[in-house]
């Protein structure tokens, strides 16, 4: 990979990226290099796919729901193309791993409401806690069951009273109550790599240089 | 009232038969309290008063139960799921095969009782219904019967696939299972009315507490009981709850006492039991403090969360579990949906019913059964078992709210939450290590539950906590993770705060090196740690090995410097603190080597915070130990302060004023200002009061006064001499020996002493009959007032008259010192009234003194000496003397002897002298004796 493309890129990004130590990003285009597989290309132009950043989010950030993984991609997936380059993944990881709770509480939102009209309704709510509740009795009951649960989520948070999450009402919400944050299913890291993440990024993707996928 | 009470009182656990009231701290303020109201009663209401209820009175009433108004609680309600129960029970011995019984079968559709006796599930509880039961009569098809509160119905019956019950009610109501099924089965009425006397033979022990108040009584009005009683004859015990209107048990006591005074004592009491249950979560807050202030309203709380550090009181008390007749509130059942995702949900879900809960009033009484009578207690302990950092987090800030009732909290270690939580104090996050922490401190309020935390090792683990200052010297951290930091380990001192009300934690935060760490945590300037810090310290001070550690630490210092605080809880617990370790002199050295006397002394000033007040005061007494310190308190005109709070401020106040005054009232020049600044009369007033420890420190404040002739004249002008008498009938021991050193010195100031005494009536006699006593204080005490007594030739006529020498005869035997030396004394002083010399001899009391001299007391041994000059003026006496040691050949046996002699004590060997001159003269006996005193003399 030539060192001076990268030096241009590290110093690009690093205009936009205040996380993150100018060692660390271009750790982490290091990292997209990797992955990407393709460093003959020029990076501006390559980036991830769905799949493979699912895989990413499973097998390193510990997420299990298909539904929010998709959605977390493309929270990642700033310009929509359908692809994360590589200062959408950098600027993507400075949230999800050094994120000032700001940050996280956009992030999270935006995940939530996804390709929506900037709230929440009640059903992407539903769509998100469907699989919430274990099978156990009847398909109508469970079904039943998930209706109450999206009615406690909202009375809870809809402070406005006008049957939808608006992001003023999850910002309220999620300051009185942290646990919140991710009130719809798991969308940052979950807390161990949190805890890796103060010993050293390196140690997070230890596994994915190894072996990439 | 009744059922009140049958709730709080505190039962022995009984398998049969009837329970009988434990011995607690609750049981006895209840039974005094009922004492209380019927005591006066009597006086109130002589003929009301002398009706024997032989059983509880009922009767009907046309009072619409709106006619009360408010204060009153009205039931409506028929049935309850104990009669029920008894109903079913009774139903089931009489029921099998065979012609005799009055049912084939009766069984209940569930074996899964609730807590509350209900069998119903909770949503059709909400609607009143109690149980389902399947009865087959002889002569017709399975009934299937809803009990329920409003009464018993045939529902819908079992449907057949599910085995579920159609609810729905297909009949009319009736009043009782007896009633329907007398309806529904000719054989079960035929049958019913030949058991008849049977069931009336059943004994009553089958239906525990409830059963008694719902049988008709007896009364007095033989109208009635006519009336009564041919209702009586058609009527079977098992249709016990008939009354369609029937109030409570407390209410008939009410209404038949129609008293409106009573009705006012009794519903006073009833408030005065809610505003308790108010205050409860309040006073939980800050462990410390309840043991200071006592409000009358909190009373019987407090005796169950006493967490004074010397009584280890276990606050277990019965479980309330929701009352099934009681209208189940909304938030029950919203609280059970909740539950229910906790249970079935994942993570996701979990988290969202977690939250949502916390919404709920959570500082409630009703919210917190609820939680655990649906069984949310399990589920969110078990959360706390799982890897979910979040569930953990949301289950521990319920837990940490609910835990603030202390029926939960006991749940909570039934249910073994403790271990789990212990186990999170080891986690990264610092969060849930906080939550937990504070939790434990909630819990952690009762015996068994710190015991718990002490075997899982959380004492270790709290201690841990406290170690956050590690980094303290690296400058470079982030505020933020310090504050973190700051915040684990304040939360660690809330639960060690907790825990160390016991004696065995307090050892165990000592062996795990907590007192540095406590030490260096005071040095810090956060107030929210460092209450909880003095909290501890001042619990554990009443350990000797913390207060000498406390010494060693430097602690004293800064707990001066915390007086000057602007927070007053720290204030207080500082004060506290310092109260607890100025026994020890070298301490009281050190408060005032660091100038913490000023500002104890300047806090005086500051009377609107009681609990406040009260800590200073304690500090103070306990510092005014040391004359040096009382000096400093004069000089910063504590003293003239202290006299300003003898009126008007609450008894904890009052205990501790009066026992500094009388600290200070050891020096003439404080007592010339106690008197200058009008003390005497306040204090003199106080001994009216009933405090015990109260009247100990007044009696000797006004025993210490009483030293100044100028102040004796006012103290018997005020009838102080007569007060300080009448409190040697105080009960207790210790106000009576107080109330008797503090007579000396009034005897010995008082112009005409003898005729003063003479003038209390009985007082004598009462002085005299005190010498049965059996507690060695009150004896000496006793003996010191009759020394003085006898100082007046009438008086010494008097109580010999009354019998003193064969009682203090009696006591000769001996070998308390201070016993020894006050007996020896009266005896002496007794000898100068007519034979009463011989008259000991008779009692034998002469052997025992000379056996005094062995004794290592001067004071014992100079009181001996004179007591044996005395008796040696009977020549019988001094044979005695000669047989007990005085003539024996063994020189050893004279060595106390010549020690008295030897000892530099003019007075003692004079008498000695003079004791050997008559012990000479009877005969030649001790003449080897005497020559071998002679050449030591």
């Amino acid at each position: 990979m030539d060192q001076k493309v990268l030096k241009r890129l590290v110093e690009s990004i690093s205009k936009s990226v205040n996380s993150f130590k100018k060692s660390e990003i271009e750790c982490f285009i290091r990292i997209f290099h990797n992955v990407v597989g393709r460093g003959d290309v020029k990076l501006a132009n390559v980036g991830l796919d769905r799949n493979t950043f699912r895989v990413i989010l499973h097998s390193i950030f510990g997420m299990t729901d298909d539904v929010l993984m998709n959605r977390v991609f493309f929270a990642f997936d700033k310009d929509n193309d359908n692809y994360i380059n590589v200062k959408e993944w950098v600027k993507g990881l400075s949230v999800f791993l050094r994120g000032t709770f700001e940050e996280k509480l956009k992030f999270c939102f935006e995940v939530y409401y996804f390709n929506g009209d900037g709230y929440i309704s009640r059903e992407r709510i539903y769509d998100m806690l469907k699989n919430s509740l274990h099978q156990q009795s009847p398909e109508e009951e469970t079904d039943e069951g998930i209706r109450e649960l999206v009615d406690i989520a909202l009375k809870k948070m809809d402070y406005d009273n006008d049957g939808r999450i608006s992001f003023a009402d999850f910002e309220k919400a999620v300051k009185e109550d942290r646990l919140l944050l991710e009130v719809f299913g798991p969308c940052l890291p979950d807390a161990k790599v949190q805890w890796q993440q103060r010993i050293g990024l390196g140690e997070i993707f230890k596994d994915l240089k190894r072996n990439p996928c | 009232m009744g059922v009140a009470l049958t709730r709080s009182a505190q039962w022995t656990a009984a398998g049969h038969g009837a329970k009988t009231l434990e011995v607690t701290p609750l049981n006895e303020a209840i039974v005094k309290e009922i004492i209380m109201f019927v005591e006066s009663f009597i006086y109130k209401y002589p003929q009301e008063a002398n009706y024997v209820f032989v059983e509880p009175l009922e009767w009907k009433t046309n009072l619409d139960p709106s006619a009360f108004g408010s204060g009153y609680a009205v039931r409506e309600i028929r049935l309850n799921p104990g009669t029920v129960k008894n109903d079913i029970e009774l139903l089931k011995q009489f029921s099998g095969k065979g012609k005799q019984t009055v049912l084939e079968s009766i069984e209940y559709t569930s074996d899964y009782e609730f807590s509350n006796g209900c069998r119903a599930p909770p949503w059709r509880q909400i609607k009143g219904e109690i149980c389902y039961v399947l009865v087959k009569p002889h002569d017709a098809e399975t009934l299937c019967v809803t009990c329920s509160k409003e009464g018993v119905f045939l529902n819908g019956g079992k449907t057949d696939d599910e085995g579920q019950i159609n609810y729905e009610r297909k009949g009319e109501i009736y009043k009782d299972l007896v009633t329907l099924l007398k309806e529904k089965s000719a054989i079960f009425s035929e049958n019913m009315s030949k058991q008849e006397i049977k069931f009336s033979e059943q004994p009553q022990k089958d239906q525990p507490n409830e059963a008694p108040k719902e049988e008709v009584a007896i009364t007095h009005k033989a109208s009635v009981t006519s009336r009564k009683s041919t209702q009586e004859k058609n009527r079977i015990n098992l249709g016990r709850s008939q009354l369609t209107k029937r109030l409570e048990p407390s209410l008939n006591w009410r209404t038949s006492v129609s008293s409106k005074e009573s009705r006012n004592t009794l519903r006073d009491t009833q408030v005065e039991k809610h505003g308790g249950k108010l205050e409860k979560s309040r006073s939980s807050v800050s462990p410390g403090r309840a043991q200071l202030i006592r409000k009358s309203v909190e009373k019987i709380e407090e005796i169950i969360s006493d967490s004074s550090s010397e009584s280890e009181e276990d606050e277990e008390q019965p479980d309330h579990r929701q009352e099934a007749n009681a209208d189940l509130p909304s938030e029950y059942w919203q609280i059970q949906k909740l539950v229910k995702y906790l249970k079935g949900g994942n993570q996701t879900a979990t988290v969202i019913a977690l939250c949502s809960m916390k919404d709920f009033n959570l500082a409630q009484e009703t919210c917190q059964l609820a939680i655990r009578d649906v069984g949310g207690l399990e589920v969110l302990i078990n959360l706390l078992e799982t890897d979910e950092v979040k569930c953990k987090i949301g289950s521990l800030k319920i837990l940490k709210e609910i835990s603030h009732n202390p029926q939960i909290r006991r749940n909570i270690v039934d249910l073994g939450g403790l271990p789990v939580m212990v186990n999170i104090l080891d986690s990264p996050h610092k969060s849930l290590k906080c939550l937990a922490a504070e939790t434990i401190a909630n819990v952690a309020k009762f015996r068994r539950a710190r015991r718990v935390v002490r075997r899982h090792g959380g004492i270790t683990k709290l201690v841990a906590l406290l170690d956050c200052g590690k980094h303290s010297g690296e400058p470079a951290q982030s505020s933020l993770y310090e504050t973190r930091d700051v915040e684990v380990a304040r939360c660690g001192a809330l639960a060690l705060w907790s825990c160390s009300k016991s004696y065995a934690n307090k050892e165990a935060i000592r062996k795990a090196g907590g007192i540095p760490l406590l030490a260096r945590l005071l040095k810090t300037s956060h107030e929210n740690m460092l209450i909880p810090v003095v909290g501890t310290l001042q619990e554990c001070a009443s350990e000797e090995n913390y207060r000498a550690a406390i010494k060693a630490e430097r602690i004293i210092e800064n707990l001066v410097k915390n007086l000057n605080s602007e927070n007053e809880q720290l204030q207080e617990h500082c004060a506290m603190a310092i109260y607890q370790c100025a026994e020890d002199e070298e301490t009281r050295d050190l408060v005032r080597l660091h100038g913490g006397l000023k500002p104890l002394a300047s806090l005086l000033n500051n009377t609107d915070n009681k609990e406040r007040l009260a800590a200073v005061t304690g500090a103070i007494w306990k510092c005014s130990i040391s004359k040096e310190n009382v000096t400093k308190f004069r000089e910063y005109k504590a003293i003239e302060t202290l006299v300003g709070l003898l009126t008007d401020q609450p008894e904890e106040v009052l205990v501790n004023v009066v026992g500094a005054l009388g600290e200070c009232c050891q020096e003439h020049e404080n007592r010339v200002i106690i008197r200058r600044c009008g003390g005497i009369q306040p204090l003199v007033n106080l001994l009216v009061g009933i405090n015990q420890a109260l009247l100990v420190n007044v009696t000797k404040a006004v025993g210490a006064c009483a030293v100044e002739p100028e102040s004796m004249m006012i103290i018997d002008r005020l009838d102080g001499v007569r007060l300080l008498w009448s409190l040697l009938k105080n009960p207790h021991p210790d106000v009576k020996a107080s109330a008797a050193w503090a007579l000396c010195p009034c005897i010995q100031n008082a112009k005409d002493a003898g005729e003063m005494v003479r003038s209390f009536v009985g007082g004598l006699e009462l002085v005299v009959n005190l010498l049965k006593s059996d507690n060695k204080e009150v004896l000496a005490s006793v003996c010191a007032v009759i020394t003085n007594i006898a100082k007046d030739q009438e008086n010494l006529a008097v109580i010999t008259d009354h019998g003193v020498v064969p009682l203090l005869s009696k006591l000769a035997n001996t070998n308390n010192d201070k016993l020894r030396r006050h007996l020896a004394e009266t005896i002496s002083r007794c000898c100068m009234w007519g034979r009463n010399r011989v008259a000991f001899g008779e009692h034998k009391a002469v052997a025992p003194l000379v056996r005094y001299l062995k004794s290592n007391d001067t004071n014992v041994h100079r009181a001996t000496a004179q007591a044996l000059y005395q008796l040696s003026e009977d020549a019988d006496n001094c044979v005695t003397m000669h047989e007990n040691g005085a003539v024996k050949t063994s020189f050893s046996k004279y060595q106390p002897m010549v020690c008295v002699i030897t000892k530099p004590c003019e007075h003692g060997s004079r008498a000695i002298g003079n004791y050997i001159e008559n012990i000479r003269h009877p005969g030649d006996k001790s003449k080897s004796f005497a020559d071998h005193n002679k050449t030591v003399t």
